[in-house]
């Protein structure tokens, strides 16, 4: 289980930086701080009841199902994530995952020695997936949301042209593996999240993890600081497609076989997470282990909702309504949105 | 954006007021450009397949259209309000629409007036819960319509247990299929008749000069005695309310509901929008050109299916293939936003 570390400041490092964006930044630690609390706090309630609710939820193939479940829609979060904080968004993010998973599943074919080759070759679609987000975006210069739309039809579209049905058989190496329970207790996908979040500090830690917060935060002011702002909005849009295309490879191992379908719904839970997780929407301000921990405190109401014995048809209701109320939460935590305040205004909100 | 129709002049000297020349100003202009694409790929689905030219293929095109163009005023309200204003909702918000009249209509024309109060009253609901999520919560409106997806999807599962009953009065038929006057149906009409009213509500009615100031810049807004927070909420219920309307048309269309009726209106509102020159930065565009956006996707997907691309052996996927490619050309031929070196 992965709580977030208190977000540390993306510009403490000596980076070639003028005081512009270091004030920002410190400043965006400061509102940064409140809702990584809060969805620790949510976290503990969801657990908490999951708990009570669940009277086996610690069994050793309870927990495996449950990680089993959180990994794929944790990694989609991550990815998401990534773009967001550089200041983009990308909607055909789940588009992606399913191209990426197809393109597996059909060169695997339920063989174990073209397992790597089918890994090699998703990954690489979703890079390459990802590139094309980010030169129409960066290149092209057109408005994220739209652009990306745009490219998640024709993703979707390439999807249904490699595996028209859901359907598929992933290799059993990977199932297998995927399904294992390490030292009794730690199933294999808990230790492939915290791989996910520690591969996460290490970019962070990279001058292109900096670099993302810098161009999110205000892209003038990263411009003028010599950031190569097109470079870092590429790659971001290229790391949040490989790190999709790893979300499908989870989902194939899960689930056994591709579903070219689900494109939208990801691409829905993906973004929901990362804001319940505390990242702003604009970028700059949030990180990857707010989003891995949202997207298991989604998991986990959805569970609850379940077991809590809510009857069939108004599971999805009740489910919508606990996510808005989370939403609107961490949207208050958040805040600064809307109006540009001054900045005696913007301190006093990131202290409030 | 670094061209648009909202701020003629805007770049040049204040004593000089000479504008670009006219056809370079026409050029630039997104309204021409959509309409020149959309009357040139209607040229060439007429010429793959000539009843495509017909009147009556014109007006089944239109009158698919319009759907999209009801359900789009809204959207474009939202998106000019600003602060990032977007209502991807209206897809979910005109099913639910379509799903509550058809239960209380049930294929007779008594209960038509009460239904369809009562339809677009549960859209003005989800309206009022967008504003209040995106004005009172500080949610980013792109995260809180989002919610409202899973939610209202939620309650639609919930009020129908899965199977929507009922069917569309044949009054309301009659208005989108049936009858028409001077050859044209009427929801052609009305849809006419909504243009000309959002055109004048933008461009000369107080409440639309509010709501460019708003999407501009909101602080001088709010500082030249605007109130903003009652312009943008009534742009999110205007838009809940139009989505509704929207509803009802496809319901009249369709006859009968299903749970997904208005799912793909959701992002191709926004789309239309956006080919029509609204920025989603705020402040920018106007309805004029979200029609003619509504029109170019409608005869995109037409020539699509008439070419008979999907289909066959490899069923939708080459026609959404190509849709995104040629939105994306479209999109480049002028919706650019600026270079960061200026």
């Amino acid at each position: 289980m992965s709580t977030p570390a208190p977000t540390r400041s993306p510009a403490a490092s000596p980076a070639p930086t003028p005081p512009g964006p270091v004030a920002q930044a410190a400043q965006s630690v400061m509102s940064a701080r409140m809702p990584t609390l809060a969805v620790t706090a949510l976290l503990v309630i969801t657990l908490a009841a999951s708990i009570v609710l669940q009277p086996d939820f610690f069994s050793a193939y309870s927990l495996s199902a449950s990680f089993a479940t959180i990994l794929p829609v944790a990694t989609i979060a991550a990815a998401q994530t990534i773009i967001v904080l550089g200041g983009g968004i990308d909607l055909s993010i789940g588009t992606i995952v399913t191209l990426a998973s197809a393109v597996s599943v059909v060169l695997m074919d339920g063989d174990n020695s073209r397992l790597p080759l089918a890994l090699a070759a998703g990954l690489a679609t979703g890079a390459a997936c990802g590139l094309v987000n980010g030169l129409v975006v960066a290149g092209l210069r057109l408005q994220p949301i739209v652009a990306t739309f745009a490219t998640s039809s024709v993703f979707g579209g390439l999807a249904l042209l490699v595996l028209p049905q859901p359907g598929g058989t992933a290799s059993p190496v990977l199932t297998q593996g995927f399904g294992m329970v390490l030292a009794i207790y730690i199933p294999v996908p808990a230790v492939l999240l915290l791989a996910l979040w520690l591969a996460w500090r290490l970019l962070r830690r990279h001058r292109f993890g900096q670099y993302l917060y810098a161009v999110g935060g205000n892209a003038d002011a990263a411009y003028t600081s010599a950031v190569p702002v097109s470079a870092v909005r590429v790659f971001s849009y290229v790391a949040g497609g490989t790190v999709a295309a790893l979300a499908g490879i989870a989902l194939l191992a899960d689930s056994g076989a591709g579903d070219p379908t689900l494109g939208t719904e990801l691409t829905l839970g993906s973004i929901a997470a990362l804001v319940i997780g505390g990242t702003r929407l604009r970028g700059g301000s949030g990180g990857v282990g707010g989003a891995l921990v949202g997207a298991i405190v989604l998991s986990l109401i959805q569970g609850l909702v379940f077991f809590a014995g809510v009857p069939t048809d108004a599971r999805e209701f009740v489910y919508g309504c606990i996510i808005i109320v989370a939403i609107a939460l961490a949207g208050l935590l958040t805040s600064r949105n809307g109006t540009r305040r001054t900045a005696a205004a913007r301190g006093k909100a990131g202290t409030a | 954006m670094s061209v648009s129709t909202a701020e003629p002049g805007a770049p040049e000297q204040p004593p000089a007021p000479t504008r670009p020349p006219l056809l370079h100003r026409l050029v630039r202009d997104p309204v021409v450009i959509s309409g020149s694409v959309a009357v040139l790929l209607w040229g060439v689905a007429a010429l793959v397949s000539p009843s495509f030219a017909d009147w009556n293929q014109l007006v089944t095109l239109m009158t698919v259209a319009s759907f999209l163009g009801v359900i789009s005023i809204g959207q474009t309200l939202v998106i000019i309000a600003g602060g990032e204003g977007i209502d991807l909702s209206v897809g979910a918000t005109a099913t639910l629409s379509a799903i509550v009249a058809s239960r209380f209509m049930d294929g007779t024309n008594d209960g038509f007036l009460g239904a369809v109060l009562l339809a677009l009253g549960a859209c003005c609901v989800v309206g009022v819960v967008n504003a209040v999520g995106v004005l009172a919560f500080r949610v980013p409106p792109l995260v809180m319509t989002l919610g409202m997806i899973a939610v209202v999807t939620g309650f639609i599962r919930l009020y129908t247990g899965g199977r929507p009953e009922g069917s569309a009065a044949p009054l309301l038929r009659t208005l989108v299929a049936g009858d028409t006057v001077a050859g044209i149906p009427g929801v052609l009409w009305l849809w006419l008749g909504l243009s000309v009213l959002v055109v004048w509500l933008l461009r000369r009615s107080p409440f639309g000069w509010r709501l460019y100031a708003v999407g501009a810049n909101r602080t001088t807004a709010y500082l030249s005695g605007v109130n903003t927070a009652a312009v943008k909420f009534s742009a999110y219920v205007l838009s809940s309310l139009f989505a509704g309307v929207g509803g009802l048309l496809l319901l009249g269309y369709s006859q009968n509901v299903y749970t997904s009726l208005g799912t793909d209106y959701m992002l191709n509102s926004v789309a239309a929008a956006v080919i029509g020159g609204t920025a989603l930065i705020g402040g920018v565009g106007g309805y004029l050109g979200t029609v003619i956006g509504a029109i170019l996707l409608t005869v995109l997907d037409s020539l699509l299916r008439i070419m008979q691309i999907g289909g066959g052996e490899w069923g939708d996927a080459p026609r959404q293939i190509i849709y995104g490619l040629v939105l994306v050309t479209v999109l480049t031929a002028y919706g650019r936003q600026k270079r960061l070196r200026q």
